[in-house]
């Protein structure tokens, strides 16, 4: 029997010609990466086992973000012993504030992370380069000591669940509520230890940014990693940016899934999912009347620039209702200045909403637009835990970037269609 | 080798929150975590458990965040193992790292309440409810995986590897 993406590309890491569901590996790592939370517990471990130097200074990054810029004085001494670290043990990819982004937008745009990777990354939505046909996978700080170190990871190789997209989406229905739908059918840990594979004619029209998202959320489904095929979509992206060469790699025709599931991307309404879990989905017809105090577009699922650009064309003209409070997080600072050249970020502003600096900031209730207590937000983001966004008795609904526009707009949950769009 | 406890019982999508709750993450000291291990669900289980016992639980145990506290606390408490219907994946890869076992047993746990005294043996695969007189198979644990325990988790392992080349 042949083998999916996945296996494949373990394979290739492990320097074997095929590996099995549930066979553990010892695989390469092309990069690791770690965040100001995640990373200065894997430093401490790197320091403490007395290793002098990484296994590559150009295959780890270490990006500052979740409190980045310096939320208070104790993610100040975390940033720090990061920097202190890269400076130390001369790790070329760390990215200073004024230079840095989200981690899951910026290592992809960066080209550092290319078609064909085995990426693994202390923060559980690493896998967001699936959408770039590489393996990326969340892991421990411990895994990601052990990876700057050795260069190695242990891995057991996932079973696959293929899932085939037919169809075109209708106006305003985006990757976000494709993987929204998924996952609301096949619940939180619908792909427990698997990994989420996508096929499909459907696939032609996904852009890049639509992937990205979708394979940033399988892990809001259990799986280990959400990996999509390499097509004309994926060579643009990757050779516009790529800092290396790649290697393209294909599933086998007859390759083993574990399961097989199918979405008719014509049939689908923009979905929005209800607290607490990102499984709590319903269609945007079915929601009713939910008013809220927050809107925020932004996060390493939607805060690129086609998620500007969708957010801007709503709101474009019109104002941020009285009683909402509208935060615009870009992603990277590539973004920022692509949304100043565009005039995206004046259209925000005039329109009445806040244009930040990149952070993960208000995405985990860390900084930048925390809520009290009985507040309400629809977040562009990917969780929507009890208490993801500040207080416990907050609510928080997920949505794509021109749903949150438009309820920014509406001071409730609503689409853009109510604003005769 | 063969691990006999008590069981202490709890129910599905058991979060790291819960494991650990976050307002006591401004320490990573095991002794300090295993104070407050399980606090938010069972008051008595940080006091009451004894060296040696089992946690047990239905599916998708750890879910949440990758934060490494989680398996620290829990192994830091003396809990020897956890057995769940399954578990979350980064959780999974944590326990292993610190060198908590942990065992996969679908059709063991509903079985199994709070006091069970239970016997593991993971070499050979099988897990005996004592109190109630069940015995099951269980997945066995990869050789890997054990040699994992052994040392003490992934970084004793790799520093084991390490002075042996
Ligand atoms: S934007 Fe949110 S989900 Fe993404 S890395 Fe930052 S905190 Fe995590």
């Amino acid at each position: 029997m042949g083998m999916t993406l996945t296996e494949k590309i373990l394979a290739r890491h492990a320097g074997k010609d095929r590996v099995e569901p549930g066979e553990l590996i010892l695989a390469k790592v092309d990069l690791a990466l770690g965040n100001d939370v995640t990373s200065p517990i894997a430093i401490d471990a790197v320091r403490r086992m007395g290793v002098k130097a990484v296994f590559d200074r150009e295959k780890i990054a270490l990006v500052p973000d979740h409190f980045a810029p310096n939320k208070d004085i104790k993610s100040a001494e975390q940033m720090k012993k990061m920097r202190e670290f890269a400076r130390e043990y001369g790790i070329v990819n760390y990215f200073e504030v004024g230079r840095m982004g989200i981690e899951h937008v910026l290592l992809p745009d960066e080209g550092l992370v290319v078609p064909g990777d085995l990426v693994i990354g202390a923060d559980s939505h690493t896998c967001t380069y699936g959408a770039l046909c590489a393996f990326s996978t969340g892991v421990g700080s411990t895994d990601l000591a052990a990876a700057m170190i050795s260069g190695e990871v242990w891995l057991k190789v996932p079973s696959s669940l293929r899932i085939v997209l037919t169809g075109k989406p209708g106006k305003w229905v985006e990757g976000k509520d494709v993987i929204l739908h998924i996952i609301g059918k096949i619940g939180v840990d619908g792909a427990l230890y698997q990994a989420m594979e996508y096929a499909g004619d459907g696939l032609s029209s996904l852009p890049m940014a639509w992937r990205f998202t979708m394979s940033n959320m399988a892990i809001e489904a259990g799986a280990k990693n959400g990996i999509f095929p390499f097509d004309g979509i994926t060579r643009a992206y990757a050779d516009a940016r790529a800092k290396r060469k790649y290697e393209v790699v294909a599933a086998d025709k007859d390759a083993g899934y574990a399961a097989e599931m199918s979405v008719d991307l014509s049939s689908l309404e923009p979905q929005v999912a209800f607290p607490h879990l990102p499984s709590n989905t319903r269609p945007l017809s079915r929601v009713g009347n939910v008013p809220i105090d927050q809107v925020v577009v932004g996060s390493c699922t939607n805060g690129r620039i086609e998620d500007l650009r969708s957010a801007a064309a709503v709101i474009r003209g019109r104002k941020v209702h009285d009683g909402v409070r509208m935060l615009i997080f870009p992603a990277t600072q590539e973004i920022y200045l692509q949304a100043m050249r565009e005039g995206l970020m004046e259209t925000f502003v005039v329109a009445g909403a806040a244009f930040s600096t990149p952070t993960c900031g208000p995405c985990l209730g860390g900084h930048m637009g925390v809520l009290a207590k009985g507040e309400r937000a629809i977040a562009t983001t990917n969780r929507n835990f009890v208490g993801r966004m500040g207080h416990p008795e907050s609510e928080v609904y997920l949505a794509n970037p021109a749903i949150a526009a438009a309820s920014a707009v509406l001071g409730r949950i609503g689409g853009p269609d109510e604003l005769g769009l | 080798m063969i691990l006999n406890g008590r069981a202490w019982k709890y129910g599905d999508d058991v979060d790291t929150d819960v494991i650990i709750p976050a307002r006591y993450l401004n320490t990573s000291d095991p002794a300090e975590l295993a104070k407050h291990c399980m606090e938010d669900i069972d008051g008595n289980y940080a006091s009451g458990v004894s060296a040696g016992d089992f946690i047990v639980a239905g599916k998708n145990f750890g879910c949440g965040s990758s934060r490494e506290h989680a398996p620290i606390a829990i192994k830091a408490s003396g809990a020897r193992a956890v057995i769940a219907g399954s578990f979350a994946r980064i959780f999974y890869r944590n326990a292993f790292n610190m060198g908590l076992p942990i065992i996969e047993a679908p059709q063991a746990v509903d079985g199994i309440d709070s006091g069970d005294v239970l016997a593991v043996d993971m070499e050979n695969g099988i897990l005996r409810n004592e109190t109630k007189k069940r015995e099951y198979g269980i997945a066995t644990v990869p050789p890997f995986m054990r040699e994992l325990v052994a040392a003490g988790g992934l970084l004793n392992y790799m520093a084991g590897r390490r002075k042996g080349k």
